[in-house]
């Protein structure tokens, strides 16, 4: 039986009977329909709403009630809308069931799946062998349709990967650590044995970045236009692939970094440590965000889900943690069998954890709508586990494709239920044509975000200063009561070394007596008679004997 | 097993025979992120491109007087009339449409002070020689006048009754004399009780339209009630008025151009205080008029430039100036709130956009919400200090930009000599009196 949670608040633990406790008891009568409105309007504020209402019963101003009620109800109608435009959302999102008891999902393999599938999914699956210039590393265009793969030894190629079209070849003839698309399939960056080059769609070098040295790790912020890099000596920095400026260079002054991710809810950069702590960082700021310790030993690897709400860390300690990033708390940890060296999560959730020869899907390891997040007892899928050894997994955008590169090239595997199934056209457009890619840039480039936008909270902008507000009100009003600093001090009178003693002491030595300096004796002087007078009575309750343990206070 | 895959194919997209690609929506907010910062950023171009395309001079009319504009008058029934009196006692009567003059005449001796329309289209004017009423609409340019007044000069100002046939005009006596156009019997005069100093502007109310406010000489704002013949009340300034204009929308409304470079707002029930102070202007205010909705207005300067008012705001929307316009003694909208009309020293009459920015070609309906969006965001995001910056940035002359940075450093001065003097004065136990009641010097009744 389906349980009803549009009315229990997240936090809301239900019983183990599956029983929620009822805060509010409903008194009043309602009616069938006013019930199922409200039901809707609920369900509505939960998807698509921005934060409570303000109460605007207190406020005085009639003319800013008013607004601030239309402004609410404007915001009510809107979320309201888009529930309703639901119903428009044309895909149903893949899925792999049991329909037997003794059926089990991670049993599958994909032979089995491409099977059942049709001949446009089955497709999809397919193995580059790739054994000499390995191991590979792989990325996804932001559309998912481009592929690019980048050799240790110097091989880097890049693929139109449903087409099986190939887009460019490199023999680099060097170490490549690692290659990003940027914004779009029109160029990429990958980090060579010395310096960051970028190249075009084509293969031509366009740029090489001689401040980037020794880059071992890279990620791009593609709202922002910023490549991130992180090179072996501990470096991190950002710069404006659309202006060419170098925006922030940052030690992190940890050692060698191991691994690298991005939040994509905030472009805050998660960066895994030796020593098993993870760093958050942002390029407005020279001391990490946040410090977190993960792991006894190496994070190997990072993964942030969509929503910036759970990040997947992998160790050498053989653990696979799941954490809570807005509270900064460990939700579960998991065992790997041997140290996970990649590890990503999907649109919808799903978590590819690369350890060894094998990739194992996990489903369900957190979940923004349950109040406790439960530990999972067995994985949703496997794979490998055939001697090509696991270096990257990559989720496929908008597609139900997980993308693994390893020592013998590149591998697809089929993940029903992975991608997002509706896109947004506006957004990101899994299947644009090249003018909407074109003008997609265009308007990218106009909405470029700052780098100081980057905070933990990214919708932090566009609130009000509260402070520098009533400070400046304050300056504007004359005719205040002028503000009694020996009041102030009488308020904060505590501890040992009081505003009160301080002052006098401070006093003392300029020799000055005025009307303050009167006040604040006296005030003294009132505070330590009263201090006296206790002491005299705690004196006088003890007696003669144990009055010497009466504390003055 | 029980599977599913998604598949897409781009044929599910694009509907049979055409190339178009449909483009689905999914609202959901974690396919958006970074939307608040996004939307900023948006708000921010947008206003920057309003800045863009603020081109506020659209044109002059025709050629222009060949002395300065000192009176203007709109025909509240014709959208596109206007006429204009100069200095040199020429009136014209101009065609919004073509921009062009379609009569004039020679009108006075001297300087035309003021000047009306009658709600039978026919044309008033007054100077010292008296008021004269023309035909603009059928009769040749260079026609003699219907009719002549000319007792009781000279006269100053010319106001024109909402809907019935009667005018009031100032005179230099210290009255105001309202005739009657239908009966041709002798004019009504109203006058404060021995009152001699000249009035310098009239105006009747839109609404309560027996009203009629006065600015005189002896800096006081003086307000008629015609149905009694009495007057009502008189409020005496720190600073001489010029002009005095009510709102059209609501009646107890008015505006008073001041010497002292601030336009007041007065409410007709509360004389002690002003509703609103404006301030921006760096020398006298010559003119102002209440835009034809009530929301807005218009005032013209000493300082040759002209200033757009919200009637809630302290200070000014939009500032207009060019390097040629010279003292502005005119201003004046036209009656659909678009545009605005000024007339200066230098005997041109100029055409602005009330909303520089704004283009009113037709418009694809793309284009209209886009334009909407983007008013919307900037609303949304105006309080923002980079976005409040750039909508409020105007160029100024830097004649004008100097002596605001001189008036403002005087104004400091002042302030901070009344603060000295209080702190060591009896002073110091009285209450601030806010600036709004301070424009007020004295009330009589």
């Amino acid at each position: 039986m389906d349980v009803d949670t549009v009315d229990a608040p997240l936090a809301r633990v239900q019983n183990e009977n599956g029983a929620v406790a009822v805060t509010g008891t409903r008194t009043q009568l309602r009616s069938k329909k006013e019930i199922e409105s409200q039901r809707r309007i609920k369900q509505a504020h939960k998807a698509y709403g921005r934060g409570s209402r303000i109460d605007v019963r207190g406020i005085r101003d009639k003319k800013l009630r008013r607004n601030l009620n239309n402004l609410e109800n404007k915001y009510e109608t809107a979320a309201l809308k888009a529930k309703e435009a639901e119903i428009l959302l044309e895909n149903q999102g893949g899925f792999l069931e049991p329909e037997t008891e003794l059926e089990r999902t991670y049993k599958v393999r994909q032979d089995e799946i491409q099977k059942e599938v049709g001949i446009e999914v089955a497709q999809k699956r397919f193995d580059l062998k790739l054994d000499a210039l390995g191991p590979y590393v792989c990325d996804f265009t932001r559309t998912g349709r481009n592929l690019l793969l980048a050799g240790r030894k110097g091989h880097v190629a890049t693929m139109d990967w449903r087409e099986g079209k190939l887009g460019c070849e490199l023999q680099l003839g060097e170490t490549i650590r690692d290659a990003r698309w940027l914004h779009n399939n029109q160029y990429f960056a990958v980090a060579q044995k010395k310096y960051v080059y970028i190249y075009d769609h084509s293969g031509v070098e366009l740029h090489c970045l001689k401040k980037h040295v020794e880059v071992s790790h890279m990620e791009f912020l593609p709202y922002h236009f910023l490549l991130a890099t992180l090179g072996i000596n501990g470096q991190l920095k950002y710069q404006d692939t659309s202006t060419g400026n170098i925006v922030a260079e940052i030690p992190t002054k940890m050692g060698t970094p191991v691994s690298l991710t991005q939040n994509p809810w905030n472009a805050v950069l998660h960066v895994g440590h030796q020593n098993g702590t993870v760093t958050l960082w942002s390029p407005n700021s020279t001391e990490p965000l946040v410090k977190l310790l993960a792991h006894r030993g190496p994070v190997r690897s990072l993964a942030v889900d969509r929503e910036g709400r759970y990040m997947v860390s992998t160790g050498q300690d053989n653990k696979m943690a799941v954490w809570d990033i807005r509270m900064f708390k460990e939700v579960n940890n998991y065992f790997t069998r041997s140290p996970a060296s990649s590890v990503a999560i999907s649109d919808t959730g799903l978590t590819a954890v690369g350890w060894g020869t094998h990739t194992t899907i996990w489903k369900g390891l957190f979940s923004k709508a349950s109040a406790t997040q439960e530990k999972v007892q067995s994985p949703y899928m496997t794979w490998g586990g055939e001697g090509r050894t696991v270096e990257r997994v990559k989720w496929c955008p908008f597609e139900d494709v997980l993308g693994i590169s390893h020592n013998k090239g590149f591998s697809s595997a089929i993940i029903p239920g992975a991608g997002e199934a509706n896109y947004d056209a506006l957004e990101v457009n899994p299947l644009e044509t090249k003018k909407q890619r074109q003008e997609g840039e265009v308007k990218a480039l106009l909405n470029k975000l700052r780098p100081e936008m980057i905070a933990l909270d990214p919708n932090f902008i566009g609130n009000l200063d509260l402070r520098s507000d009533q400070q400046k009100r304050a300056e504007k009003d004359l005719d205040a009561a002028p503000v009694d600093s020996v009041e102030e001090m009488r308020n904060r009178a505590r501890g040992k070394n009081t505003a009160l003693k301080k002052f006098l002491r401070k006093q003392k030595k300029k020799n000055i007596i005025d009307e303050k300096r009167v006040k604040v004796e006296e005030m003294l002087k009132r505070q330590q008679d009263r201090t006296d007078e206790k002491h005299a009575e705690k004196v006088e309750e003890l007696g003669p004997t144990l009055a010497r343990f009466a504390r003055k206070q | 097993m029980k599977v599913k895959a998604l598949s897409r194919g781009i044929t599910a997209q694009v509907a049979p025979g055409s190339d178009v690609q449909r483009a689905p929506r999914n609202l959901a907010p974690e396919l958006h992120p970074f939307e608040r910062a996004r939307e900023y950023q948006r708000a921010l171009n947008a206003t920057k491109l309003e800045r863009l395309f603020a081109k506020p001079f659209l044109a002059q009319l025709g050629t222009g007087h060949v002395q300065g504009v000192y009176s203007m008058c709109k025909n509240s029934s014709s959208i596109s009339t206007v006429a204009s009196g100069s200095g040199d006692g020429v009136v014209k009567v101009w065609d919004l449409t073509s921009r062009e003059e379609s009569w004039h005449t020679a009108a006075h001796s001297n300087i035309v002070k003021g000047m009306t329309f009658t709600n039978d289209n026919k044309l008033l004017s007054c100077g010292t020689d008296g008021i004269k009423l023309w035909d603009p609409y059928n009769s040749e340019s260079d026609s003699k006048p219907i009719s002549t007044w000319q007792e009781g000069g000279p006269y100053t100002a010319l106001t024109h009754h909402r809907s019935g046939n009667s005018f009031a005009a100032a005179s230099g006596a210290g009255c105001i004399q309202v005739w009657d156009l239908d009966t041709s019997t002798a004019p009504q005069k109203i006058q404060w009780p021995n009152f001699t100093d000249t009035v310098t502007d009239v105006c009747f109310n839109q609404v309560e339209t027996s009203i009629i406010g006065a600015t005189a000489a002896d800096r006081s704002v003086i307000l008629f009630d015609l149905r009694t013949s009495l007057p009502v009340l008189k409020t005496v300034l720190k600073f001489a008025a010029n002009r005095i204009v009510f709102n059209p929308m609501e009646a107890m409304n008015m505006a008073v151009a001041s010497e002292d470079h601030n336009i007041y707002l007065f409410d007709a029930r509360n004389f002690t205080k002003a509703q609103n102070i404006m301030k921006g202007h760096v020398a006298a205010v010559m003119d102002v008029e209440f835009s034809p909705t009530g929301e807005e207005l218009v005032s013209g300067s000493y300082d040759r430039t002209v200033r757009i008012w919200q009637r809630d705001k302290g200070q000014s929307r939009d500032i207009y100036h060019t390097k040629r316009m010279q003292r502005v003694f005119r201003t004046c909208w036209t009656m659909d709130s678009k545009y605005l009309l000024t007339g200066s020293d230098d005997g041109n009459i100029r055409l602005w956009r009330a909303n520089a920015s704004e283009r009113s070609g037709v418009k694809s309906a793309r284009q209209r919400t886009a334009l909407e969006y983007n008013q919307a965001l900037t609303e949304r995001y105006s309080h923002m200090p980079e976005i409040k910056r750039i909508r409020r940035h105007r160029h100024l002359p830097k004649v004008v930009k100097k002596a605001n940075e001189i008036k403002r450093e005087e104004l400091a001065a002042i302030k901070r000599r009344e603060e000295n003097e209080r702190k060591h004065s009896k002073k110091q136990f009285t209450k601030r009196t806010s600036e709004r009641e301070k424009a007020i010097l004295v009330q009589q009744k």
